[in-house]
């Protein structure tokens, strides 16, 4: 199987993680790239749990799929909850010294530097997130 | 997620193992926050964190803004993709890592 429905709940993420990870670890994926993807799963999963279907729980499946030569992985994230595209968000100013920084769309702003892609649609009444990353 | 703490005087040191994300940056928070009150000197030892998420910057960001007005405050042992994380977010520019 190579995809994972569950409920979008940060008691879920270990789950989540641990199912991505296997898949990763099937493929030879690197350790870092591994830590990499592991800390963008954090940061949508939690984006899904919190606000998806605020303040209920409502489902997400993710299905993860690999591309060769080189080996890529792509991570399909989907939920039915209200539209929102993470990416829409402007970038944090990452220039700012701690005393002026408020913190604030930094979780999206690590995953498009972490991914070497990242895509957003609603379709069909589903939020889909996509990311891709070169795990070779 | 682990904290080992230890206090001498008006120095703490923490050291963090396993991971800082969405779910243990709570545990996180309540095992630090109280505990830097009076503190001059924080060291905080990642030699056994693997990652930090959002969630945890956040709570750096808090650390910092504390130690800034109260003393110092340094992080140690910083793994690759902490210390990618740091980079790419612009937080090593005003974190003390050594």
């Amino acid at each position: 199987m190579n995809q994972i429905t569950l409920d979008a709940t940060s008691e879920n993420l270990d789950r989540l993680t641990s199912f991505i990870n296997e898949k990763l670890m099937s493929v030879g994926c690197p350790r870092k790239a591994m830590m990499e993807i592991d800390v963008v799963i954090d940061e949508l999963f939690s984006n899904i749990a919190n606000y998806a279907y605020h303040p209920d729980v409502g489902p997400a499946t993710v299905i993860v799929e690999f591309e060769e030569d080189p080996i890529c992985v792509m991570i399909t994230f989907l939920d039915n909850g209200v539209p929102f595209d993470p990416l829409a968000k402007e970038d944090p100013d990452t220039s700012l010294s701690a005393h002026e920084r408020s913190i604030g769309g930094l979780g999206v702003y690590i995953v498009k530097q972490m991914m070497d892609d990242v895509t957003y649609e609603y379709k069909n009444g589903q939020n889909i997130l996509r990311i891709k990353k070169n795990v070779s | 997620m682990t904290i080992n703490k230890q206090r001498e005087g008006s120095k703490l040191y923490a050291e963090i193992l396993g991971r800082i994300d969405t779910v243990t940056v709570t545990d996180a928070e309540k095992a630090l926050l109280p505990d830097v009150e009076g503190i001059t000197e924080l060291t905080l030892d990642f030699k056994g964190l693997d990652y930090i998420s959002s969630a945890g910057l956040r709570l750096l960001l808090s650390l910092q803004k504390i130690m800034n007005k109260q003393g110092s405050m340094k992080i140690l042992n910083v793994n690759e993709t902490v210390r990618e994380i740091f980079e790419v977010t612009g937080f090593s520019d005003f974190l003390t890592i050594e």
